[in-house]
């Protein structure tokens, strides 16, 4: 496996072409240009203790045929179940292979002005509003060598926007569904609360378990304006021979509220970023995040607030299970800025091993520049008890289920809070297909 | 009577490489109720965390068989499966996972897949036993043990012992911490077990327990074995008396296993 700087096949004309071919906005393409030279300068992001040079980010295929479905009820039944019943009002996306394959949109939520689409649509459509969202406040394309990879390849995504003061009482959900097993899924998802609206967005990755070797270089920015309000869900799913590159990143106004409800399901090496920016006064954050390390996979999962806004208040509860030789790394990361004063950032992250192969690491940091604020961690790294699963088998239940049930139990403090109902009843059942 | 339920030979014990039990012999029939006794440090509930195959307790000698089979050779969940059952002095508390779950999940356990107890069934059941111990509805929904008085844990242990109907059960201190009314309800729960197809095997220091559940063999365990076994009226020496009476007789000075060279 090359362990050499991974560049990318697709060059300057091809980028452009592909640009061409989609009617994209000349500033779109431009960022593209740009964000591929970069892509050869930056180093990949180094995530702590976790070695990630050896993981393919940069071998796939980019252009990959997609297929239209005329109704959501083509969907197969494994993906159609994650459609929630809520959402059958009929506010959902369908992105197959990253292309736009199915598409609704309440008529109720249209003439309300909320814009719901892929984002190649809204590059045509919508151009000049998500000029104004894409890699401006939440996000920056050139970090490190994938935020830049991603904005020269990007090929798939969304564009959410709830105009001022609306509010949306129904959730919105994107399907992202991987048929193809050596795909590269570049997928950009925006979604906009202006100033006093309010609104639940779910989206799912979805990959088929196949052979092959594909990618997932996903980022969110997630603009709460003020008093603005939303909750975020999500539930990846990707399969073992994806390798996945996901970062989400919040920017949250004045009163504003974000609330992330995240199950991170991955079967492949999963890099992640959950970044909330906390801009405004009384700007209010909860994370809450669940996952699964299976097999040999390996992951590092940062959560990071940061605090700027005076009175501002983050809490963040993740609980992690490594089975078999999993491997993960929890970075917990609140950071209050000066002159944040009033804030208040807790953290809680506790990791469970199954095995002894499986390793898990919490690591928790408080970096603060204001005296007048409150903050705390908890940490916590075990294996589980063999006395709890004496205590299961001595009434009859085999290991297997034993350490199901204690799994369950585990993530249960986190699940069952999860904002998201249609989110919860989905978590639920992944878990149990991934411990069964 | 046939085969005895269990038949303990000549069982050796050992926990971080110090022997425990050394040389416990029982047999134990269909439907009878027999109760250990004997002082702190003596034993008895190593005695019973072996049998149902407790991780940190090494068996180095001796053999067990339980309904024909050899319980040593068996799994713990296998063991309870065979229909044993512990009552623990200190049951675990698991978190996140419902008492009812558990019980379910344990109950459909014992059946075939697509034979699983229905749900209405188990909940009148459970709403049945529950009442029977005196337990309040809200129990079926709280985590496993989890917070759970000293009492509420013995009482959880007695459910479910009524909910998976063993072949066999121990008792494991389960009068320790427990007020007279709390013991009279658990006696209750296991009197109802009372059968010809159940039989009992009580762990206990004190005979105060022995009041509500008359058993039909008492045994004194000193020293890591049997010292002396009768009927109900050695329980009620031991409390005239106490321990020391029997160890003037049998000429014993330190009860414990600790002492024997």
């Amino acid at each position: 496996m090359a362990t050499e700087i991974q560049g990318t096949k697709y060059d300057v004309n091809y980028i452009t072409d592909f640009s061409k071919k989609r009617n994209e906005p000349e500033w779109f393409t431009d960022i593209r240009k740009k964000a591929l030279q970069l892509s050869e300068t930056l180093p990949l992001p180094q995530p702590e203790k976790t070695r990630i040079v050896d993981w393919n980010f940069t071998e796939f295929e980019h252009d990959v045929a997609g297929r239209t479905l005329t109704s959501a009820s083509e969907l197969p039944e494994h993906v159609s179940r994650l459609v929630g019943q809520d959402e059958e009002s009929g506010n959902l996306l369908v992105l197959q292979n990253g292309q736009a394959a199915y598409a609704a949109l309440s008529e109720e939520l249209k003439s309300k002005g909320v814009i719901f689409t892929d984002i190649a649509t809204a590059l045509r459509e919508h151009g000049d509003l998500v000029k104004k969202y894409y890699f401006t406040e939440a996000a920056d394309y050139d970090t490190d060598r994938l935020t830049a990879l991603h904005a020269a390849l990007v090929n798939s995504g969304i564009f959410l926007y709830v105009p001022k003061n609306v509010e949306v009482s129904v959730p919105l959900q994107t399907l992202f569904w991987q048929e193809n097993p050596n795909a590269g899924l570049i997928s950009h998802s925006i979604i906009v609360a202006d100033n006093g609206s309010s609104v639940t967005y779910v989206e799912n990755y979805l990959s088929e378990k196949a052979e092959g070797r594909a990618v997932a270089n996903v980022i969110a920015e997630i603009y709460v304006g003020d008093n603005a309000r939303v909750q975020f869900g999500a539930v990846d799913n990707l399969s073992k021979d994806v390798t996945a590159y996901v970062n989400r990143r919040g920017y949250v106004g004045r009163n504003g509220q974000l609330e992330w409800a995240i199950g991170q399901m991955n079967d492949g090496n999963t890099l992640s970023e959950n970044y909330t920016a906390l801009v405004g006064e009384a700007s209010v954050t909860d994370t809450k995040a669940v996952s699964i390390g299976n097999g040999s996979q390996k992951q590092n999962f940062t959560n990071r607030i940061h605090h700027f806004g005076k009175h501002s208040e983050s809490d963040m509860l993740i609980h992690g299970v490594q089975r078999q030789q999993a491997n993960a790394i929890f970075n917990g990361i609140t950071k209050i800025e000066h002159g944040a004063s009033k804030s208040d950032g807790e953290q809680t992250q506790r990791v469970l091993m199954l095995s002894s192969d499986a390793r898990g690491d919490a690591n928790p940091i408080l970096l603060i520049d204001e005296d007048d604020v409150v903050a705390g961690h908890a940490a916590s790294v075990g294996r589980i008890d063999p006395v709890q699963l004496y205590y299961l088998m001595s009434r009859g239940i085999s290991k297997k289920e034993a350490e199901r049930l204690v799994i369950h139990g585990f993530l249960a403090p986190v699940v069952s809070q999860l904002p998201i109902e249609g989110v919860k009843e989905q978590l639920v059942e992944v878990i149990e297909g991934k411990v069964k | 009577m046939s085969t005895p339920t269990l038949k303990i030979e000549n069982l050796h014990v050992a926990i971080e490489g110090k022997e425990i039990v050394k040389g416990f012999n029982l047999e134990i029939n269909g439907g009878e109720i027999h109760a250990v006794m004997g002082p702190n440090g003596t034993g008895k509930s190593t005695l019973a965390s072996a049998l149902m195959g407790h991780p940190k307790y090494e068996i180095t000698e001796g053999t067990v068989t339980f309904e024909g089979q050899d319980l040593l050779e068996m799994e713990v969940d296998e063991r309870a499966r065979a229909g044993l059952f512990l009552a623990m002095q200190y049951p675990s508390e698991i978190s996140g996972v419902t008492n009812a779950d558990f019980l379910r999940t344990a109950i459909n356990a014992r059946r075939e897949e697509g034979d699983e107890i229905p749900l209405m069934k188990f909940i009148k059941t459970l709403d049945k036993k529950m009442d029977t111990l005196d337990m309040g509805e809200e129990f079926a929904q709280r985590y496993l043990n989890e917070g759970f008085s000293g009492g509420e844990k013995k009482r959880n242990e007695i459910l479910q012992l009524m909910m998976l109907e063993p072949k066999l059960a121990i008792l494991d201190e389960i009068d320790s911490g427990l007020d007279i009314d709390a013991l009279k309800v658990v006696a209750k729960g296991v009197n109802e077990m009372r059968s010809p197809n159940f039989g009992c095997l009580i762990i206990t220091h004190y005979q105060r327990m022995l009041n509500y559940i008359k058993p039909d063999k008492v045994h004194v365990m000193m020293q890591g074995r049997i010292v002396k076994s009768g009927g109900p009226e050695l329980a009620e020496r031991l409390e005239a008396e106490g321990y020391d009476g029997l160890k003037k007789e049998l000429g014993i000075e330190d009860e414990t296993v600790n002492q024997e060279a």
